[in-house]
């Protein structure tokens, strides 16, 4: 288990540096620096401004120094405000992990209670509709939804406002997050579901009286989730990412979009910023969510 | 009795079958033996499962009218999917934002003059006076083919890499699995927008067919080729490890087979059901992609349209004309509806133990 654990936490380090390389020298490559647009600006100003950032310098030696203050904990200044970027990503990653949040429980909650649904009343009514949506929601891209509901509950019918903090305006960009993860993980239940339901230990806690719901949720429930469980980390990360697309309909001010307008003003600390940011917390959820599961599930072994 | 049939002398205590204790089969019972139906082979078997399905008939018959669709409109719509409509050669501006099928009021003249039927604008026109049913068409086929040649970019490199890795075993196989490991753990978006950006500045125009299709296109399918390869890679490695245990593969390398002529010859056919059905359910998540990228504006170049792209434009009319969206977003669901019902037709017809 401890070789294991050390192999994958090793894993993880080399792809966050990976990341930080590629990152780097790609977002250079790009033609056009930080202070190109500013047209204002007289020659030496903009040298002035380059030294300051270190722009100067050969990509290289950027890059190392870029490191080394990245360990130091120190993830520079915007190119464009001139804030902090540490703060600026913490702020904006409240708002984003709160809709994430949100999102996840809700696609975890109800794809399990309509997965567990469907494979319990197998081939009846109620499973056939779920299937039915579940099938379907996986074919809408979250953009459109997002686009629709808009459309529908904000201009259409006026039932919410288009987007702030407070209850229920966030009703909206949730639905529109957690529809895609919540069918998937609705399919995931229902076929780890039905699998469990035929092991002979489900039909010995049967057999010898068990209370049925006590089968379902103690024997059967409690099984099937393994699957679940290793969804979960992929699952956040592609929340977080995702909600890139939904927070620019909704106009929310989240990473997602910082990163774009991150992109398109060649803010160089702010692009590594934001990367890094959501890298090491996608490499942390998916080695977490996959040491999880060798945890609960004794029977895999550990190469 | 014939000469053959008749027995040795037997030796008293041999154990030797004595064969005048045994009748032979008369005419009827040999007919018995008969296969009466029709030998089959596993892709006929496999094919004849999934015309039983009706949701992969269903899903089939969606594909093949979107696909015919995309080829004959063009040709029978006499509009073009970036020039703007024009009347007697003038440029009709009357054409902006038109509702479905109805005509501009030039249009209306025109035909009221000379008593010539123009041919309807069946979703309307764009805000630029564009037949918006063309500008779908179009659409549909560029997300259509991005779909097919992202996953054929991928399905090449994937099966190439995880044949290698599977096939070699060993320390290559340990550190080429690595490698995908680190690809797999990429933060997919990130990397996606941060490369079709640079790649949309950085690459050259192109002569040919890849320039028709423009650098942002070229870009998406280099990029999809460059993260989404590990995952297919992965699964055929897998396959690979045990399928090669196989007496069949000891024995082509007993005979003094070659690597690549037991992987092409004896492997990879076994692994033929799973590389089909994952690369039929490929399709539907890069049109996805591709639809995403094209909505935050990374995708095809203006004015070719794709169906993420006609998506976004659509946003800024949303008030008024919300038919706008709907077209194009339809026309992504009903495909990537049809491509997922298909893989699964697939996979339960050709490998059923795949079933999860």
């Amino acid at each position: 288990m401890s070789r294991y654990v050390l192999k994958r936490v090793l894993l993880a380090i080399v792809t966050i540096f990976i990341i930080t390389l590629i990152t780097f020298f790609t977002m250079n490559a790009i033609p056009g620096g930080p202070f190109n647009s500013e047209k204002a600006s007289s020659p030496e100003v903009r040298a002035a401004l380059e030294k300051r950032y270190n722009l100067d310098k050969p990509l290289g030696e950027q890059y190392i120094i870029y490191m080394g203050n990245l360990f130091h904990g120190d993830l520079g200044i915007s190119t464009k405000t001139g804030r902090d970027i540490a703060q600026t990503i913490t702020e904006s990653f409240a708002v984003s992990a709160r809709l994430g949040g949100m999102a996840a429980v809700v696609a975890i909650f109800f794809g399990i209670v309509f997965g567990s649904i469907a494979a319990l009343m197998r081939n009846k009514l109620p499973d056939r509709l779920i299937v039915f949506l579940s099938t379907l929601a996986t074919a809408v891209p979250s953009f459109v939804l997002a686009t629709l509901l808009l459309y529908m509950f904000c201009i259409r019918f006026k039932i919410f406002q288009v987007w702030t903090p407070e209850a229920p305006n966030y009703v909206l960009p949730v639905i529109a997050l957690s529809l895609y993860p919540m069918a998937y993980i609705t399919r995931l239940t229902k076929t780890s579901m039905l699998d469990v339901l035929n092991q002979d230990y489900v039909r010995t806690a049967r057999a010898k009286g068990v209370m049925p719901w006590k089968v379902i949720f103690k024997h059967a429930l409690r099984n099937a989730l393994i699957p679940v469980i290793t969804y979960v980390g992929p699952m956040l990360a592609s929340i977080l990412t995702g909600s890139m697309v939904i927070e620019s309909i909704f106009t929310i001010g989240g990473l997602g979009s910082k990163f774009v307008t991150g992109i398109n003003n060649r803010d160089y600390p702010m692009i590594m910023g934001t990367t890094i940011f959501l890298a090491v917390l996608m490499v942390v959820m998916n080695l977490v969510s996959d040491l999880v599961y060798k945890l609960v599930d004794p029977r895999i072994n550990f190469d | 009795m014939s000469e053959m049939d008749k027995m040795p002398k037997k030796a008293p205590f041999s154990m030797q079958i004595d064969l005048s204790k045994f009748e032979k089969a008369t005419e009827e019972e040999k007919r018995q033996q008969d296969v009466m139906s029709e030998s089959t082979t596993f892709f006929k078997d496999s094919m004849r499962k999934l015309f039983k399905n009706p949701l992969a008939v269903f899903s089939i018959v969606v594909l093949v009218c979107i696909i015919l669709l995309i080829i004959i409109a063009p040709k029978v719509v006499p509009y073009g999917y970036s020039e703007m409509l024009q009347v007697n050669g003038v440029r009709d501006k009357t054409a902006q934002n038109l509702a479905p099928m109805t005509y501009s009021e030039k249009e209306l003249e025109y035909m009221e003059e000379t008593g010539e039927k123009l041919f309807p604008h069946i979703f309307g026109t764009d805000e630029l006076c564009r037949d918006y049913f063309i500008r779908v068409v179009y659409g549909t086929r560029v997300s259509l083919s991005v779909g097919l040649f992202a996953s054929i970019i991928v399905l090449i490199i994937g099966v190439l890499y995880g044949s290698i890795s599977g096939y070699a075993g060993g320390r290559v196989d340990l550190i080429m699995m690595r490698v995908v490991d680190i690809i797999y753990s990429l933060p997919d978006m990130l990397v996606m927008i941060l490369l079709s950006v640079v790649l949309k500045e950085v690459m050259p125009d192109m002569p040919g067919l890849l320039g028709k299709l423009g650098s942002n296109m070229v870009a998406i399918f280099m990029v999809f080729g460059m993260l989404y390869w590990v995952g297919m890679a992965r699964l055929i490695r897998g396959q690979i490890l045990s399928v090669k245990e196989n007496e069949y593969v000891l024995a082509a390398r007993t005979i003094g087979a070659k690597p690549g002529r037991i992987i092409r010859r004896h492997i990879l056919p076994n692994c033929l059901s799973v590389i089909i059905i994952t690369t039929a359910l490929q399709i539907p998540s890069a049109i996805f992609t591709e639809s995403f990228l094209s909505f935050i504006g990374l995708g095809v170049q203006a004015p070719m349209p794709s169906l993420g792209s006609l998506a976004n434009a659509a946003r800024g009319g949303l008030n008024s004309y919300p038919y706008k969206l709907l077209f194009p977003a339809l026309m992504i669901c009903l495909i990537v509806l049809a491509l997922n019902l298909l893989g699964d037709g697939l996979r339960d017809a050709l490998d059923p133990k795949l079933r999860k």
